[in-house]
């Protein structure tokens, strides 16, 4: 019985975390290139409603594959969290405008995107539906391996997921990967370290700041799509701050995207704790309303941490010596 | 010997242009190009409402003049929502100046929402209403600095990254004003407190002249030309500004960083204060999550495109808010009735263009010039 709790509790702390693992993973890609994106939740609403209205209209298409239905939201997704990426690349790379109000800019921008068109694309595509549910695609996001309950709690454990997890998972620990172990990765810290000695040393920095952000542009989308499946469609502003959380976790874990899903797991589990208090049988009653303060811990778990960190002051624990700071070759 | 020399140059690849910083520019120069970033932006904008709505252009423009300044109650709602952005804008403006990031107004904002709702509920009765009015806005003031004050003192004694632990102070707020809307609704479960002395409008801003808008207009009138004074002539702005260019130069002479950091952020917290307890005494009496209507995160784009400057900042509060009333006319019309966070994009694209054009105002691009070839060829 107990062993089932845990199983369960878990389950949901790692579905709930999932976002979040996503936009943080994409966070660290940039900022290991001396970007620190505060657009990630706009971009993150871009991706889940791109993928969303994909859904939405794919599911009224006659004679739809199953395979088409999965695909097509992830590339929908994808297109529309790179060119989030991509404007916040030409501003702050190119035209090196300034980091943080082009991030808060683009976040604005991004959740309105979002909100805009989770409540009007009906009136906009003169549809008959009268909600922008996408049940039957997100049935087939959400299915599972087969065998898992045959297999027991390990089963449980391991294989119980949806395959957007483990995509989660996967690009963690590859992003983790390549920026410890491959020379790629090398170069990336390099110039988010010290961008001037990593173009002297013929590094092409510009390069490296596109493709890291526009990837990690791309990785934090999914997480946006992830969430609009979970909920079988746009919810509004609930997005919002699961990208703040996700910039808050790259913090958390200290800049490593292996850390992070743990970091992610832990977050999922605070997010969802009133939910998650019938179930541990507690005898305690916290009357409804009180859900609001129970919101509040992850917040003040991520203050707690934040100001843990700053008062360690470990150097392998600080963030990229240049991050925030536009790089200009003739600007020394 | 000299063409040998010359051709292999020319075989080393160029690059078509280089990018220079500009030492200076005219100052009418300067304004022309944001002018035409704005305008820029303005012609997306009609493309993407083409686009999506059908709608003719020249009518969306129309539409939107219409919303901001169609009749006499828009043009004060105009005006009241332009000051009110840019009394958040002021509050920032001297922490960023310091180079301190602070996101969380929001939070600070709603604090003083908080304490205002507070003193609304409990000493309505107590209080003879000047006196009600001074704990109001102390209490409010007092929210919104103490609010503030946490990270800074962080930040200053432990380098805690001070947008994030401010921003964590948004949502800690957000909740805590949600539970009290909770707690303190009618009918619980409604999570609505509904207008707050709704018959007696004791703790209600009073109206001059029939005019509800007007005190607050000229409160944040007064506070633009003091904090202009601030910054620009006391003492305490030259300091925050030497702290903001170089940390290393305010200590070397003799300016004591730390204490200037927590004094600044408690003035920026303090004004954020005093702005929710305009927003609830003065324009919606009542207390919700939504009551500060994502300015927070609006000023901090006001003030960085005004240069912090407080004068120029009337100029983009003003240009963002009318944006904001027309953009949501547009969208509500009756024939289209699409969803308000129209404006929103039509904002965040009116601010990408202006952030985007300070290049060409801070830099120029050089081509590569045929008159360098030529000296080399002469040599």
């Amino acid at each position: 019985m107990i062993i089932d709790k845990i199983l369960y509790i878990l389950a949901n702390a790692v579905n709930n975390g999932m976002p979040v693992l996503f936009g943080s993973t994409g966070e660290i890609m940039t900022e290991k290139s001396g970007h620190l994106n505060l657009g990630i939740p706009g971009i993150m609403a871009v991706g889940g409603i791109s993928g969303v209205v994909t859904a939405f209209f794919y599911q009224q298409v006659e004679g739809r594959s199953k395979f088409l239905m999965i695909l097509l939201p992830l590339l929908a997704t994808l297109l529309g969290s790179l060119v989030m990426g991509l404007i916040y690349c030409f501003l702050t790379v190119t035209l090196r405008a300034n980091q943080n109000v082009t991030g808060l800019a683009l976040t604005t921008f991004g959740i309105g995107i979002g909100n805009f068109f989770g409540a009007s694309i009906i009136k906009l595509s003169h549809s008959s539906l009268t909600s922008v549910r996408i049940d039957e695609t997100s049935k087939l996001f959400k299915a599972t391996l087969p065998f898992a309950k045959k297999l027991g709690a390990f089963g449980q454990l391991f294989f119980s997921y949806r395959f957007l997890v483990y995509l989660g998972i996967i690009i963690a620990v590859v992003c983790a990967y390549i920026l410890k172990r491959t020379r790629v990765g090398l170069h990336l810290r390099a110039v988010g370290e010290n961008p001037a000695t990593a173009d002297a040393a013929g590094i092409n920095v510009n390069r490296y700041k596109y493709v890291s952000t526009c990837v990690g542009s791309m990785i934090a989308g999914l997480g946006g799509l992830f969430y609009c499946i979970d909920k079988n469609g746009w919810s509004n502003d609930n997005i919002g701050p699961l990208g703040w959380l996700a910039i808050a976790l790259v913090i958390f874990a200290m800049w490593r995207p292996n850390l992070a899903i743990f970091g992610s797991i832990l977050f999922g589990l605070l997010l969802n704790l009133y939910d998650l208090i019938p179930a541990l049988d507690l005898n305690i009653k916290f009357p409804h309303g009180y859900d609001k303060l129970f919101k509040m811990v992850p917040y003040i778990v991520t203050v707690i941490v934040l100001i843990i960190t700053s008062a360690r002051k470990k150097r392998e624990n600080q963030p990229p010596a240049s991050l925030g700071l536009n790089y200009f070759r003739e600007d020394r | 010997m000299n063409k040998t020399a010359a051709a292999k140059e020319k075989k080393t690849r160029e690059p078509l242009f280089h990018i220079v910083k500009k030492s200076g520019i005219v100052w009418w120069k300067a304004w022309l190009i944001r002018i035409a970033a704005v305008i820029a932006a303005l012609m997306v904008v009609a493309v993407i409402t083409l686009v999506m709505t059908g709608q003719n252009p020249l009518e969306m423009y129309k539409a939107m003049l219409d919303g901001a300044v169609g009749n006499s109650t828009r043009t004060w709602n105009l005006l009241q929502d332009t000051a009110l952005l840019l009394l958040v804008a002021l509050a920032v403006t001297p922490a960023f100046k310091m180079r301190f990031w602070n996101i969380g107004a929001q939070g600070q904002v709603l604090a003083g929402v908080l304490a205002t709702t507070a003193c609304l509920r409990y000493f309505t009765d107590k209080l003879p209403t000047p006196l009600l009015f001074v704990v109001m806005i102390l209490c409010a003031i007092l929210a919104g600095a103490v609010w503030a004050v946490i990270p800074s003192i962080f930040k200053a004694y432990l380098n805690t990254n001070e947008t994030l632990f401010t921003l964590m102070m948004n949502y800690i707020a957000i909740n805590l004003v949600a539970f009290f809307c909770f707690r303190w609704s009618k009918n619980s479960g409604n999570d609505v407190i509904g207008l707050i002395n709704r018959k007696s409008k004791v703790g209600w801003l009073p109206e001059i002249g029939g005019n509800k808008f007007l005190l607050i207009v000229l409160t944040v009138a007064v506070l633009t030309v003091v904090s202009f004074i601030y910054l620009k002539y006391s003492k305490h702005g030259y300091e925050l500004s030497v702290v903001g260019e170089s940390e290393n130069t305010a200590r070397y002479i003799g300016i004591n960083v730390k204490s200037v950091v927590i004094r600044t952020v408690i003035l920026s917290g303090a004004i954020c204060g005093l702005a929710g307890f305009l927003l609830v005494s003065g324009v919606h009496h009542t207390m919700t999550t939504e009551v500060e209507g994502g300015r927070g995160f609006t000023a901090i784009i006001v003030s960085w495109m005004a240069h912090f400057n407080p004068f120029y900042m009337i100029l983009t509060s003003f240009l963002i808010v009318f944006m904001e009333k027309g953009a949501i006319q547009v969208a509500s019309s009756k024939n289209l009735q699409l969803d308000d966070n129209f404006s929103s994009i039509v904002i965040g694209i009116i601010i990408l263009f202006i952030i985007g054009c300070e290049f060409f105002i801070n830099y120029k691009i050089k081509f590569k010039s045929k008159n360098k070839e030529e000296e080399a060829l002469k040599q």
